[in-house]
């Protein structure tokens, strides 16, 4: 590897400190959700993904069970699937590299890469590696964090635990809110997920959105 | 084994093998407009669900509480383009606030 732009070593660090800040937020709610904090820090090192952690101990905590906690994730992470198969032929790595590659293929290592395509390819490997690398310690080094200072805390309503999970997934749909379509579907999921909270078992109501946005993408 | 050591492990698991396929398929799979569509709307449905579901309900009852506050302050420093962290620290602290003084 050459030398480090310094433009990219800095987006890449910024990137990775604040995004990786919001590992607290997620091991406080993972443990404030039931999970234990050996388990939120496992799901922090391997899933590595925070839409799909959030999912997770997002449908255990409304009463959902493991196999509707497990779709719903996995459903998160086939945009993973997706920045996999953009960066594969930007990178050429294969054996371990490729499966490191991959661990570390997610949201913002497949934004700084691509956003330092225009400085050339060196640069962009680098955002890509220095990126993921960096999220992945300070997202788990901050889970740990969050996860005992939750486990410290006691009735987690009292410290608004129980509103940070619902504002996170909140800001991570927010940026996604483009166009008037996507507004549509996002009211039209809400309305739908809590008509149908009573009537199906949890964690149902959540994954079945995922039906009315395949319908609405074959739709024109 | 209890429910969340199998959510722990499976989503885990899945959530590789997803990220693991994605560097060995063939870039042109993706190329179809409505797969891309349907990829970028995906998350939008199931976070917008979650995000009703983890702020209006409890224990599959429709429930208005604490939590509501919580998440309009979150609203309102989305609206305000705060970062990240504002915005989850904003909410527990205003659903914190309006829990503990009723």
């Amino acid at each position: 590897m050459s030398r480090i732009e310094s433009t990219t070593f800095r987006d890449s660090l910024s990137v990775s400190i604040t995004v990786g800040a919001y590992g607290t937020a997620f091991g406080a709610a993972a443990v404030a959700n039931g999970f234990s904090v050996l388990q939120s820090c496992l799901l922090s090192l391997l899933t590595f993904s925070g839409a799909s952690q959030f999912a997770v101990i997002g449908v255990l905590g409304a009463g959902g069970g493991a196999i509707s906690g497990i779709a719903t994730a996995s459903l998160l992470g086939i945009r993973n699937g997706v920045y996999g198969v953009i960066m594969a032929p930007r990178l050429k790595v294969k054996g371990f590299k490729r499966i490191v590659a991959a661990q570390i293929t997610i949201d913002e290592s497949t934004a700084v890469a691509l956003g330092q395509e225009v400085r050339g390819e060196s640069a962009m490997r680098q955002g890509f590696w220095l990126t993921g690398f960096g999220v992945f310690l300070f997202w788990n080094l901050f889970t740990v964090a969050g996860a005992l200072g939750a486990q410290a805390m006691g009735d987690i309503r009292a410290w608004g635990l129980d509103s940070a999970v619902p504002a996170a997934f909140l800001g991570l749909v927010w940026p996604r809110l483009k166009t008037n379509r996507d507004r549509i579907l996002a009211i039209g999921c809400v309305v739908f997920a809590l008509a149908m909270t009573p009537i199906l078992p949890a964690g149902l109501p959540i994954i079945a959105t995922a039906f009315i946005a395949v319908a609405v993408g074959l739709r024109k | 084994m209890n429910s969340f050591w199998i959510a722990t492990i499976g989503t885990s698991v899945i959530a590789f093998a997803l990220k693991y396929a994605g560097h060995n398929v063939p870039e042109r799979i993706f190329a179809h407009p409505k797969v891309q569509s349907i990829n970028a709307l995906i998350p939008i449905a199931l976070l917008s669900a979650l995000v009703a579901v983890q702020t209006f309900t409890e224990k599959s009852q429709l429930m208005i509480d604490h939590r509501l506050t919580g998440v309009s302050a979150a609203v309102v420093a989305l609206i305000l383009k705060a970062p990240f962290p504002v915005v989850v620290l904003s909410a527990a602290f205003t659903s914190a606030a309006i829990y503990n003084w009723f």
